[in-house]
């Protein structure tokens, strides 16, 4: 394999957003993936959650482990930084990364073998430390690139392709984000754009840590009859809590809506969430009740999906810290080191 | 009891006392977690105050309460630093190893210890003087709650030995004040402690011993400091603004250390906000990943670790030396392999660092001998990380780095610079400059980098771990894998020509022997080598390595002698076969001696080696 520049073709119908870039601006180069693979589809909607929020390409960094999924941010942005890190280890890299230079939008992309097995534990402790990030995984219950071995989510019965029983409990990466302390959690679906974007909209103008699991059929390994994670399972047993779209700034919020049934969420940097809820009493905002919600559904065989879980005024690692607004990347020397002065009295104590 | 019935006072010896003024070999032993620590230090800093040199060691177990601990001093004018084999003057505190501390006191020496239980002479020996002070009946009598008795009945022996080598009690009296400054009753209180211990023993112990203290000026303006804490405030210097640490044993006091002159000198002096973030990574793993993360994106990262650690991160180096990203790594070396001595020293860690991660991989070494290297050492690093764009080790030991020392002042040239490397900025991309993230553009094999966020749409590029061109770009075509890779191993010609240049000391008569060390070895050699000169007659030029590549003036070295004895604190003599590896000389040249029981080095150990060599007739006897 060698890398295959996409061919950019003039489309004078390309739309511009608001910062002058056509959806084009946004792409990266031509996947790899096998045809068909949920992870094309979940690129294809970070570009246009990123396109429609106008998100100057470069001011994102895009970091991974390694795995299908995580060859995905060759994918997308193709102007922006990327990191394709080592295997179940993005999330520490981007924990760095993220102290480095607190003005950038951090997108970490991983697969469930990368972020519930090897990297269980990156996984767990960035979303306890509240790191700003988008954080999805691209879950399909194999490991994709090492040809199709189960991974850590999945589900106990779950068959392979040579019908082999998977005989472990499986890890449910939602629940265990919320649990740790992740002030965004959604589930999707690659195969439901309409959910997906608004969601990873949501979750990129989100300060704090915000998780996205999208589950992500692979239709080399795990999308057979007897496997839970295949396209037709998930469109049979999916079942959406609420459908959500964001409203940025400049759209004004007109229409009323029925009590009960919409709800507006307003994060902390002024971006809006309207939610349509689809189950009755679902208070997105209510952690414990989220995580009642999930066991009830998953004993009944459900996949639920949308936003699950978000805490609109959340901190982050930086707030936690105190950290200094200017980026650590761009302090001075003045700014960084103290002096020869300083050390003469450092000296002096030392006698 | 009272101290007049207490038993044993004072047992001669059967040999001469021994006699010595500012020359000798204290040790205490004491039980871990009993407050004798502060004590100890105390007993120490009030010699360097009389400008005597004293180079203190802990001794400790991989434990927090009740085993064994020692503190052991060596006292010399003449300024020898390294550890000396036998103790003149023991002052046993702890039963559990009575048997063991009587027996390393050399012939003639003396024995402190508490007498208030009497014990039977087969305990003792006869060729040493034994003073025996009633120490936990007097303080009982003298304290009623337990706490105190314990605090104050080590002020109270620290006052006993001051009147028993002659410490000046006002220097300790004045130590005590700026200790608890500002707690003017606990002043008073610890100087009333002192003075009942020291009247106790001028009234009733042969005050003085043949070891003597005498005011001296040879502490000059050195300054006293741990190599751990000299290292924190390196990195600070150098501008580090990202630590990530998982605590572990002989490091941790790096980090916490960084921590405390962060709270110092970068805090935001109006707002209160940091310039600096320290994180306890949930590992190695993690550690390692954030400061290549923070390194990534342009910021000074650094973590401190020992052994195990390593081993841990050996993926994530790789990943540094492959895709180019700076990172420095404090490795505060301890004993191994595997959990080891984990509170023993050794010098074992130099060939994983070297070569650390799977592939073709090689990493600069940084190798301080002391506190003052330490501080240098660090702040170097961060700028030959960002130059090199790489993974930087500055390797200590525990020996250096949890041992306060008497080192030269710190300094700093304001006029100095922190080189970030090559770093492709906004403007230079909006100009047109040609950017190509792996392109060697003058030569040295540096690339350019960039952060990310710099520029619009020039100068995004993908870093990754798999082979790519110079351009960035993914491929699997074998050429282009292969440019890179001897591009790297140009990178590590370049680095040759940055790192601190090894130290050569010669003879003064000219000599084809040579010696080669490193690191906390370092202040055994010159007495090892006045002991080898005594016995042998022979005299050597010496070689201090200071990093790793080796620069032409270790190669010159090799090629100038003809027996190299290298000198290492570790098994499998670890420098010699990068010497080996490296220069690829011959290795019969090079004749190891290694030290690696976990206790440092001593220079009659290194002379035994090097003189057994020389001259293969008992020199012991030919000494005599
Ligand atoms: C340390 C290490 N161990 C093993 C591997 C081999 N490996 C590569 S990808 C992968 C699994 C990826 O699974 P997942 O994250 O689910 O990604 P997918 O391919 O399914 O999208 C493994 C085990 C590796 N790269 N590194
Ligand atoms: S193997 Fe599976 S996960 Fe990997 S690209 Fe193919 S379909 Fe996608
Ligand atoms: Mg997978």
């Amino acid at each position: 394999m060698t890398y295959l520049p996409k061919p950019k073709l003039a489309h004078p119908e390309l739309q511009k957003n608001d910062l002058g870039y056509t959806r084009r601006d946004y792409e990266g180069s031509i996947s790899t993936l096998c045809a068909g693979c949920g992870h094309d589809s979940i690129s294809a909607a970070i570009i246009r959650a990123c396109y429609e929020l106008s998100l100057p390409p470069h001011r994102i960094a895009k970091l991974s482990g390694i795995g299908c999924s995580s060859k995905t941010p060759t994918y997308f942005l193709g102007n922006s930084h990327g990191f394709n890190s080592v295997h179940g280890r993005m999330p520490s890299v981007l924990t760095g990364a993220n102290l480095a230079n607190r003005e950038l939008i951090y997108l970490g992309v991983s697969g469930d073998g990368d972020s519930a097995s090897i990297g269980f534990g990156q996984f767990s402790h960035s979303i306890r430390r509240g790191v700003n990030m988008t954080y999805i995984v691209e879950n399909n219950g194999v490991y994709g690139l090492t040809k199709g071995q189960f991974s850590a989510t999945a589900d106990r019965g779950a068959k392979n392709k040579r019908g082999v029983e998977n005989m472990d409990e499986a890890i449910d990466m939602v629940g265990i984000a919320i649990q740790l302390g992740a002030t965004y959690v959604a589930r999707s679906f690659s195969g439901d754009k309409n959910q997906l974007v608004p969601l990873i909209k949501g979750a990129l103008q989100h300060n704090g840590a915000a998780f996205i699991d999208t589950i992500s059929p692979c239709v080399m390994f795990n999308n057979h009859e007897g496997s839970t994670k295949s396209y037709d399972y998930v469109r049979e047993h999916n079942e959406a809590v609420n459908f959500m779209d964001v409203v940025t700034g400049r759209e004004e919020i007109t229409v009323d809506y029925e009590p009960g049934t919409t709800e507006i969420v307003r994060q902390h940097n002024g971006g809006l969430l309207k939610l349509r809820k689809l189950a009755n009493d679902y208070d997105v905002t209510d952690r414990v009740a989220a995580m009642n919600f999930l066991e009830t559904r998953k004993a009944r065989g459900e996949i639920v999906t949308g936003l699950l879980y978000v805490d609109p005024d959340a901190e982050d690692l930086h707030g936690y810290l105190e950290t200094a607004e200017k980026p650590f990347n761009a302090l001075t020397d003045e700014e960084l080191v103290p002096g020869a002065a300083a050390l003469a009295k450092l000296n002096a104590s030392l006698r | 009891m009272s101290p007049q019935d207490a038993a044993q006072p004072l047992m001669g010896s059967t040999v001469p006392p021994i006699q010595a003024v500012n020359d000798f070999v204290v040790k205490f032993a004491n039980v871990n977690g009993s407050g004798s620590a502060s004590a100890n230090q105390l007993f120490a800093k009030a010699i360097l105050r009389m400008g005597i040199p004293v180079t203190p060691r802990n001794i400790f177990p991989s434990n927090i309460q009740g085993l064994p601990t020692w503190y052991e001093m060596r006292i010399s004018d003449k300024g020898h630093m390294g550890a000396r084999e036998g103790v003149d003057l023991m002052v046993a505190m702890n039963p559990q190893t009575w048997d063991e501390d009587v027996k390393s006191i050399r012939p003639g020496g003396y024995l402190f210890y508490d007498n208030t239980k009497p014990l039977p002479a087969s305990k003792f020996r006869a060729d040493i003087t034994v003073v025996g002070m009633p120490l936990t009946s007097f303080t009982n009598a003298a304290y009623a709650v337990p706490r105190e008795r314990q605090l104050f009945k080590n002020i109270i022996y620290v006052g006993a030995l001051s009147a028993l080598i002659n410490i000046d009690p006002k220097v300790i009296e004045d130590l005590l004040a700026e200790q608890f400054r500002g707690r003017d009753k606990l002043i008073a209180a610890n100087h009333k402690a002192l003075h009942m211990g020291r009247d106790y023993a001028l009234a009733h112990l042969p005050c003085p011993l043949g070891l003597q203290l005498a005011a001296s000026d040879k502490v000059g303006d050195r300054i006293f400091i741990d190599g751990n804490a000299a290292a924190a405030l390196g990195a600070l210097y150098g501008g580090a603004t990202v630590c990530a640490w998982y605590p572990i044993t002989p490091s941790s006091s790096l980090a916490e250390a960084f921590t405390r002159y962060c709270e110092r000198y970068r805090k935001d002096k109006e707002t209160g906000k940091k310039r600096y973030a320290i994180v306890q990574a949930e590992d190695e793993l993690a550690s390692i990943g954030m400061v290549i993360g923070a390194g990534w994106n342009g910021a000074r990262a650094f973590t401190a670790t020992s052994g195990p650690g390593i081993s841990l991160m050996s993926e994530f180096i790789g990943l540094s030396y492959f895709a180019e990203i700076p990172a420095v790594i404090f490795d505060v070396q301890r004993s191994g392999p595997s959990t080891g001595m984990p509170t023993r020293t050794q010098q074992s860690d130099i060939k994983i660092c070297a070569y650390a991660s799977h592939g073709d991989t090689k990493h600069p070494l940084l190798l301080p001998e002391d506190p003052n290297e330490c501080f240098q050492f660090g702040a170097l690093s961060m700028d030959l990380a960002d130059r090199l764009q790489t993974t930087v080790f500055v390797v200590l030991d525990l020996e250096i780095g949890m041992n306060e020392r008497l080192t030269a002042p710190l300094q700093w040239d304001d006029s100095r610079k922190l080189d970030r490397g090559k770093v492709m900025t906004s403007d230079e991309l909006q100009a047109g400059k040609v950017f190509g993230r792996y392109l060697d553009v003058d030569g040295d094999a540096i690339p350019y980098r960039t952060y990310p966020g710099t520029h619009p749409t020039k100068g995004g590029y993908f870093t990754r771990g798999t082979s790519r061109d110079e351009f960035a770009r993914y491929t699997e075509a074998g050429d282009a894998y292969q440019r890179n890779m001897e591009r790297l191993l140009k990178k590590w010609d370049t680095a040759k020509t940055l790192m601190p240049k090894a130290v050569r000391t010669d003879a003064a008569a000219p000599t084809k022997l040579g010696v080669i060390y490193y690191g906390s070895t370092s202040p055994a050699i010159p007495e090892a080598l006045e002991l080898i000169a005594e016995q042998t007659g022979a005299s050597l030029n010496q070689l201090r390595l200071r990093a790793f590549p080796f620069g032409p003036e270790v190669e010159e070295f090799v090629d100038a002698h003809d027996t190299i004895f290298v000198v290492e604190q570790n098994r499998d003599a670890q420098m010699r076969m990068l010497l080996i590896n490296e220069l690829e000389c011959n290795p019969k040249k090079l004749v190891r001696v290694l030290h690696y029981n976990g206790a440092p080095i001593t220079a009659e150990f290194i002379a035994r080696g090097i003189a057994a060599h020389i001259n293969p007739t008992p020199v012991r006897e030919a000494a005599e």
